[in-house]
């Protein structure tokens, strides 16, 4: 039973990994690529420990899986917003589909340096 | 949050005192504890700590679903030719204020396929996050769904 159960898991992981990389490759600006890698990357490989874990079914195991999701949750969101908000910054077009850009008029040329009165920490 | 802490000692205890050291085991002892203290009430006082229990499961259980959901929606963006998404940066007000509960809220909507947050503003009043899927006639929609996520939040920190 448990193996039916961490191989589902496992196929799940793998596919949700597969769409990630065919997002990179197919989504048409960099933050939208953002969305595709780092959620289905994270739920993917969230998946793949916790296959791992009913596998094996031990205490040892389970909690490096645990401890492993865990991480993953705490760093990819922080790596995201990093990565996005510096591409943001330093003025990578956006997709011309988008429809709508509230930030824009917080920073004058799209450059590195934001308007007066709006400085960053 | 010292309740909390008595209550991991005691399923701690309950491990150590069945012998059966698995994942499984730990939570029936949390669950037993958490009934055992709850019952001490009476001696040792009311706390906020046994409702907020249900609050952070109901959470967490809201928060998978939601992700679960967001996932589909860009996984079947990404393997159907068309594009369906409507991108776009939305500012939106923040009511929370603390830096703890900014990274929070930030860090959750981040970790949801479909939205990222960019940037908070200097004086902490507004966050802007760049979103998939944004309806184009009523944004203020999507600012809504996004504030009820953040009440959520403030539901299960305050």
């Amino acid at each position: 039973m448990s193996g039916v159960f961490s191989s589902v898991l496992m196929l799940l992981g793998a596919a949700f990994m597969l769409v990630a990389a065919i997002g990179v490759f197919r989504m048409p600006d960099l933050l939208t690529r953002m969305h595709a890698s780092t959620k289905a990357g994270a739920l993917g490989g969230g998946l793949l420990l916790l296959a791992v874990a009913v596998h094996f079914g031990e205490l040892g195991i389970t909690s490096r899986a645990v401890a492993g999701v865990a991480f993953v949750i705490l760093t990819a969101p922080v790596a995201a917003h990093m990565i996005g908000r510096a591409a943001y910054l330093t003025g990578v077009p956006l997709w011309e589909g988008t429809i709508v850009d509230e930030l824009r008029e917080r920073y004058s040329t799209r450059s590195r340096t934001p308007n007066p009165g709006t400085t960053q920490d | 949050m010292t309740i909390f802490l008595w209550n991991i000692l005691l399923a701690l205890a309950w491990l150590a005192l069945t012998g059966v050291f698995t994942p499984g085991n730990l939570v029936v002892g949390f669950g037993l504890s958490y009934v055992i203290l709850r019952f001490a009430q009476y001696a040792i006082g009311p706390s906020p700590y046994f409702g907020k229990v249900f609050d952070v499961i109901r959470f967490i259980l809201f928060f998978l679903y939601e992700l679960i959901a967001s996932s589909l929606r860009v996984a079947h963006d990404v393997l159907t030719p068309t594009h369906y998404m409507r991108p776009g940066v939305i500012a939106i007000p923040l009511e929370i204020e603390s830096d703890e509960e900014i990274t929070l809220v930030a860090n959750l909507i981040s970790l949801t396929p479909g939205t990222l947050s960019l940037d908070v503003s200097a004086d902490r009043r507004t966050l802007y996050i760049h979103a998939m899927y944004v309806d184009e006639e009523d944004i203020d929609a999507f600012r809504q769904k996004i504030k009820r996520f953040e009440r959520k939040v403030l539901e299960v920190t305050r």
